[in-house]
């Protein structure tokens, strides 16, 4: 209890952010029983009610709850981000460790290929790997991972060299460990800090991939209530007439990118002193 | 320094051969081409015309004849035929690129009129009402997609003024070119914006640390003439790289606001092109951005140097 209490007080923003979060992830979570209707039922009496009675933040055209589509809209974000950030991690970390590792040419190979993937905006790779794949929730998660990878992959190597020189890594040597126990049991546990940083860092982006991917018609498909959908097919009609269907989708975006944000702030400060702002 | 510039040069070369071989294959792993989507949708039903189709796009070539003869037409300036509007690609790329050049002009542009200043009173009055606010302000900008803000002023305007300046071709003076892309270039610059200032402002508290600029206090320099030309000026390099970094991300920004504006630019035809799959067009406006993110970031690393005397590549 009182660990919290220290916490609160030496990071406020983040635990901000840290309850912010709790509140999505618990809405993603138990959607179906916190939703007050049905996300796909349609009502045509109810197309483009206001916010209020029933319905909370009003209906869309085809008469479905804006509100609970938020609330199940929580989940295919939250899914398509931690599963993007996982992927894209993972595979970055792994990437870096044995570049950073190997070294010679097949770091030199990881380097130049790396660079290939950081000469392309994040949201046009995105874009052309879902049109290659086509639209799903999988591919939608792959489509935002694989353009996380070099990032990571870059981030961790630097890592590793330092670590590299460490003098317990010597150490670890002299007591004739083998290359691959000292890189999975030494140095890869000093990776972790840096790779949580990372990673928080880039739930939000990710969040913010998939709302535009949706929102220009390419990213998680129909009957998923995605946020980014949602304001897409309000955006050009309802813009004046229904204005509670662009403002409450994008409230969400906003909202829950801004607690990944104030999480990853710090976190960052928390976990890695040596990049404080 | 020469040696520096003409092995990045190199080094381009290769990233961009290496991104046209990744979109050429990535656009091709997956079956389903543009002759089925315009048999589909046209309502074809006989299988010769399909064939006719297929051999007219030379998509029954082996893969390695067609990215040959894709990279030996850019070499001499033929990007090929659009599969949808059967315009030469260049014709139709060509005439929107300033469209989008301007727009992000105007969005970096409104970026650092508004992060680096914004930047340096946070750090100024660091720890003060303001600074928090503006911190809360600058992460609200990095959270909010730009579509969204887009459509939050588009809103906004509608409702109060009843209109909007809406995209025209040729807009009869600069001030109306001006005022037709400065709310779009304000949408998706906020974001750059929100960056910018929190960089500044990390730069600076950082810099305002430094023993040169305790010196300069204690020689009796007014506060004014310390933060502006002992620490901005230090404070500035970072925020230079990130002004590169930006591009990039800048690029897909405008993606979505070009779409939510419905202006006729670059990156918004990127969208169009890959949803109708039209080869020549994605692979070539793709390779166009990948020029584009790869000549900026070579411009930030020599501006840098020039900037700061103390870093001296390639040595």
């Amino acid at each position: 209890m009182s660990e919290i209490a220290y916490l609160a007080r030496r990071y406020p923003l983040g635990v901000g952010g840290a309850i912010i979060m709790t509140v999505f992830v618990f809405a993603a979570i138990f959607a179906g029983t916190v939703a007050p209707l049905d996300p796909f039922t349609t009502n045509p009496r109810a197309s483009l009610a206001p916010p209020g009675g029933t319905y909370l933040m009003g209906a869309d055209m085809m008469g479905r709850d804006v509100f609970s589509r938020m609330i199940h809209g929580a989940r295919i974000s939250l899914a398509v981000a931690l599963g993007a950030t996982f992927l894209g991690s993972g595979f970055g970390a792994a990437l870096g460790l044995s570049s950073g590792y190997i070294g010679g040419w097949f770091d030199l190979i990881v380097q130049r290929i790396a660079e290939i993937m950081q000469s392309l905006p994040l949201l046009v790779m995105a874009l052309v790997i879902t049109a290659s794949l086509g639209p799903s929730l999988t591919n939608t998660i792959i489509a935002i991972a694989i353009p996380l990878i070099p990032n990571v992959a870059r981030v961790i190597r630097s890592n590793v060299l330092s670590l590299r020189e460490m003098p317990f890594v010597e150490a670890a040597k002299a007591t004739g460990m083998s290359e691959w126990r000292i890189a999975v049991v030494h140095v890869l546990p000093n990776t972790l800090a840096p790779l949580i940083v990372l990673a928080t860092a880039q739930l939000g982006s990710t969040i913010l991939t998939e709302a535009s991917l949706s929102f220009l018609g390419l990213g998680v498909p129909e009957p998923w209530p995605s946020w980014g959908r949602m304001l897409s097919e309000s955006a050009a009609e309802y813009v004046q007439t229904a204005p509670w269907l662009v403002i409450f989708p994008g409230l969400a975006i906003s909202l829950v990118v801004f607690g990944t944000n104030l999480l990853g702030d710090a976190l960052r400060d928390a976990l890695d002193p040596r990049q404080q702002d | 320094m020469l040696s520096y510039i003409v092995r990045r040069l190199l080094l381009m070369i290769v990233t961009l051969f290496g991104v046209s071989v990744a979109i050429f294959l990535l656009l091709r792993i997956v079956p389903g081409n543009i002759a089925d989507i315009l048999f589909d949708s046209a309502g074809l039903i006989d299988p010769a015309e399909k064939q006719k189709i297929v051999v007219d796009l030379g998509l029954d070539k082996a893969l390695p004849v067609q990215y040959g003869q894709w990279i030996f037409g850019l070499f001499r300036g033929d990007l090929g035929y659009s599969y949808v509007s059967e315009k030469p690609v260049i014709d139709e790329i060509l005439p929107r690129i300033p469209i989008t050049a301007r727009l992000a002009g105007l969005a970096l542009l409104f970026a650092v009129c508004t992060g680096v200043p914004l930047g340096v009173i946070s750090a100024v009055r660091q720890n003060t009402g303001l600074d928090y606010l503006l911190r809360v302000f600058s992460l609200t900008g990095l959270s909010m997609p730009s579509f969204w803000l887009g459509l939050l002023i588009l809103m906004f305007f509608v409702h109060y003024f009843g209109t909007i300046p809406i995209y025209d071709r040729a807009p009869a003076t600069y001030w109306a070119w001006i005022q037709m892309l400065v709310i779009p270039a304000a949408a998706v610059g906020f974001r750059s914006s929100a960056l910018i200032m929190r960089l500044t402002r990390s730069s600076m508290l950082e810099v305002l640390r430094q023993d040169y600029v305790r010196t300069a206090r204690s020689k009796g320099l007014s506060e004014r003439a310390v933060t502006f030309d002992h620490a901005l000026r230090n404070a500035m390099l970072p925020v230079i790289t990130t002004i590169g970094v930006e591009t990039a991300f800048l690029m897909g920004g405008l993606i979505v606001t070009e779409t939510v504006f419905n202006i006729p630019g670059v990156a918004r035809f990127l969208v169009e092109a890959i949803r109708w799959r039209d080869y020549p067009m994605v692979q070539n406006l793709v390779m166009f951005i990948a020029l584009v993110v790869v000549v900026v970031n070579l411009i930030v690393d020599l501006a840098y140097m020039f900037v700061d005397p103390r870093i001296r590549y390639g040595q």
